[in-house]
């Protein structure tokens, strides 16, 4: 590349309180090129791109862009120095005309009215950028859902911008609305404009991207261009698979799980929500426990809400027991012995004015009244139990459970299910931003309660805990499951193998 | 309850000693501020207040807000008369056609109440605008019900609840109070009050835990309408006359104020009975204090919102801190 490259990030560091989100990372854009920038959640792109548009401030490092210092204080300023950000959904209005949704907020005056003339050249100017010769002067409304799309890219755009910034642009578009995308990402790099691409998307990366910048815990571990790195070398880096590979357990999952426990307690078959599970298929055995490993955006969450009633398939056929199975919402499938830990406790699982008592006895409690009488005394018992099997570290089960750690609240939220003696318990990351030890005492406290004949679904973005805890894992990709493992298949090469590459039905039951 | 209950209930004491101060400044400014009738002026205007934002204080549990309750009074303040005075259909004894009356007017705004509460849960439309088309639609109800005539009545049988006595005390006092420590107790010791307070503490996690959402939303309107309604009735019976266009006038905004003071999370999942019946008595005082001593009653007004202000000020610092 002789040009000098738009973008160069170097040495940025950021803290959010004592937790280190950037810990020296680069990353640089060249002219006219889309560039790819991916790792796992919390690797820190999102952080990197937030101070790039005046989101966040740096506490170090250094910016250039386009041969200068770089520095600004609010997104309104990034756009205005020729950095753009497009969001994921279209945020216009329908009813009124084109030009005014293109023209909203930055209105052209003359003599104190709306110079609408000169709104609707600069709305045909902008909108010709992208191929689209349209009547500006129509409703956004009554166009097609991708002309929309489109006319919300070009707005974002405007005429200013050097370097756009898509953050998983396509995650809630169908095919042929990413497509669009992908035709006015061309065009952008034609123009000679840079875009940042951030995805889990595989395909999608080696679809339009040039280069690939690779994150990992706040730091850059690799930059190429995409057509020197392999889907399965990506894949690794971003895990930081090579550094870690067989150094033996890195989980408390100790003992190697134990046999198979018998028939299949649950099955699911060509499951698909429309979205972001399109054909998934798997069988839970009893007292098993069971992984979904896969990248981010593969459906493995969405899939476990379809079993768990937190949403609805469009197709395919559950079996719980032998028999078919339909929830239609949550207390359906808690009536069925069935219990889901969210991956995400803050927003979806605690109650945080509540208490610690009340937050693990939410699912029971309908059962522990009489005449709608919570039973206090009993419940006082159960959680002090739950309290001290699991080791929760709490004042009491009077405290706000906000005030717990996250690992503690996470074991609130176990107790929660445990209580309810389920049998079937989908975990969604289990041990998600908790420290090390409260890891450890979940990962024994899972592998414990299989023992005992649980049969437990985890979700793991964490390699290690699927790998070691899991007697069988299926992987799914892009909303497919495309490999079913069990015991010594089960290898880091061929979960990787698949998530990388795994096409088709290979996981039909 | 006990009284560490009664503690817990009244949450962080602020309301209560700002209370306490009021009361011992009217004992040093406001002239016969320590009589039996102070008390009982005081007490027959804060009821209504306290047994509609009682069920106002459930529904902001929940994260919501009820802006019918006022039209919905006027509801059953028309709906209760037409029927004891005959004017719908005859009913033969005195106290046969009071109770129908009763039950018909509460049963009314209960369902209507649910209809709220339906909207809400089942469409997901927001709390304010779902209830707004009550608190638009209701009083024109009452008004087309009774042609917007003013109903005149004297029934003693009926009139009991508004101006009735027991023990000597107020008969809308003892209603107050029951329902009070009834939704303090329920808040806290039923399986609904802690759903209720779950939905608005984190109504995705309450979805997640199986909880009922849609028919605790819906139970909490009903609950807001039914108790409208009795204060409805309570108003009717004072005045002895029923005017749609007057009959819980403003009420809503006395209610949310009062439920604000008492130290309830207006965005939902904590919640205190006790601290709203400290509220509504506050703005009471606040106002009859002003009243008492001579400023008129659209400066109190201004009081009044600036106690608002302050409350809800308080309540954001002590989130923070």
């Amino acid at each position: 590349m002789a040009a000098p490259p738009l973008l160069t990030m170097t040495g940025m560091t950021k803290c959010f309180g004592g937790t280190v989100a950037l810990d020296g990372a680069s990353l640089q854009v060249g002219m006219g090129e889309v560039h790819a920038l991916v790792g796992q959640n919390g690797a820190g792109k999102s952080t990197m791109i937030k101070i790039l548009t005046g989101y966040h401030r740096k506490d170090q490092g250094e910016v250039l862009f386009a041969g200068a210092p770089f520095e600004v204080a609010s997104p309104g300023a990034a756009q205005h120095a020729g950095i753009s950000t497009i969001y994921q959904e279209i945020n216009l209005v329908p009813k009124q005309s084109v030009t005014e949704n293109i023209c909203l907020g930055r209105e052209m005056r003359r003599f104190g009215l709306l110079d609408w003339r000169a709104m609707h050249d600069e709305a045909r100017r902008l909108l010709s950028r992208f191929n689209l010769a349209i009547d500006v002067r129509s409703p956004l409304g009554q166009f097609s859902t991708a002309t929309q799309q489109m006319i919300a890219i070009a707005r974002a755009i405007g005429f200013s911008a050097r370097l756009v910034i898509m953050d998983e642009p396509t995650s809630s578009l169908d095919d042929r609305e990413a497509g669009v995308l992908f035709d006015v990402v061309r065009q952008l790099r034609a123009e000679g404009l840079s875009v940042i691409f951030v995805s889990h998307k595989l395909d999608e990366l080696y679809a339009i991207c040039d280069r690939v910048t690779i994150m990992r815990d706040g730091r850059t571990v690799h930059s190429a261009a995409m057509s020197e790195i392999g889907k399965l070398d990506l894949i690794s880096t971003m895990l930081g698979r090579e550094i870690a590979r067989t150094t033996g357990h890195a989980t408390a999952f100790a003992a190697p799980p134990a046999a198979a426990a018998g028939p299949a307690l649950f099955t699911a078959e060509g499951l698909s929500d429309g979205r972001h599970v399109r054909d998934v298929s798997f069988a839970l055995r009893k007292g098993e426990i069971t992984g979904f490993a896969g990248l981010l955006g593969a459906g493995r969450t969405e899939t476990a809400r379809l079993l768990f009633g937190a949403s609805r398939p469009l197709a395919g056929r559950m079996m719980l027991d032998g028999r078919a199975f339909a929830p239609r919402q949550p207390a359906d499938a808690i009536a069925a012995g069935i219990g889901f830990c969210t991956e995400d406790r803050k927003i979806e699982g605690i109650v945080p004015e509540m208490t610690v008592a009340e937050n693990m006895m939410l699912a029971l409690m309908p059962k522990l009244a009489r005449a709608g009488i919570v039973d206090e005394t009993r419940q006082k018992d159960i959680v002090a139990g739950f309290i001290k099997s699991l080791g929760i570290k709490c004042s009491g089960p009077d405290q706000k459970i906000r005030e717990l750690s996250g690992g503690n609240q996470q074991k609130v939220l176990l107790g929660r299910w445990l209580a309810l003696s389920p049998r079937l318990l989908i975990l969604d990351e289990p041990t998600r931003g908790i420290d090390v030890g409260a890891k450890a005492e979940i990962q024994k406290l899972v592998a414990r309660l299989a023992a005992e004949g649980l049969t437990v679904l985890m979700i793991s973005s964490e390699l290690e805990e699927v790998i070691e805890g899991a007697a069988r894992v299926f992987v799914l990709r892009e909303g497919l499951s495309v490999a079913d493992l069990s015991r010594s298949d089960i290898t880091e090469p061929n979960v990787l193998q698949a998530m990388a590459h795994g096409t088709g039905q290979a996981a039909h039951v | 309850m006990s009284d560490g209950g009664l503690i817990v209930s009244l949450g962080r004491h602020g309301p209560l000693l700002a209370l306490l101060a009021l009361i011992v400044l009217n004992i040093l400014i406001t002239p016969n501020f320590l009589t039996l009738q102070t008390l009982n002026v005081n007490l027959t205007q804060v009821c209504t207040i306290v047994i509609v934002a009682v069920g106002m204080t459930l529904v902001i549990a929940t994260g919501g807000i009820d802006l019918s309750v006022g039209s919905l009074m006027a509801i059953a303040g028309a709906l209760a008369p037409m029927i004891f005075l005959g004017t719908l259909f005859t009913i033969g004894p005195v106290w046969l056609a009071v109770t129908v009356a009763i039950l018909v007017a509460l049963g009314a705004t209960a369902l209507l109440g649910a209809f709220n509460g339906w909207l809400i849960a089942r469409f997901n439309i927001q709390p304010i605008v779902a209830t707004l088309v009550l608190f638009i639609a209701g009083r024109g109800i009452a008004q087309v019900m009774t042609n917007g005539n003013l109903q005149v009545f004297k029934v003693p049988e009926f009139q009991f609840i508004g101006l009735g006595r027991m023990f000597g005390i107020p008969v809308q006092a003892i209603l107050m109070l029951i329902f009070v420590v009834v939704a303090a107790w329920a808040l806290r010791r039923t399986v609904f009050g802690r759903q209720v307070l779950a939905i608005g503490g984190n109504d995705r996690a309450a979805v997640l835990a199986g909880v009922p959402v849609a028919r605790v939303k819906i139970a909490v309107y009903a609950i807001s309408g039914f108790l409208a309604g009795i204060a409805g009735l309570i108003v009717v019976a004072i005045n002895s006359a029923s005017d749609a266009n007057l009959v819980g006038l403003g009420i809503e905004l006395d209610a949310i104020a009062a439920v604000a003071v008492g130290g309830t999370l207006l965005t939902g999942g904590r919640a205190t009975v006790w601290g709203t019946l400290v509220g509504a008595f506050t703005i009471q005082i606040v106002r009859y204090t002003l009243l008492a001593n001579g400023v008129p009653d659209a400066a109190a007004m201004v009081v009044k919102a600036a106690i608002i202000v302050a409350a809800v000020w308080l309540q954001q610092r002590g989130k923070r801190a």
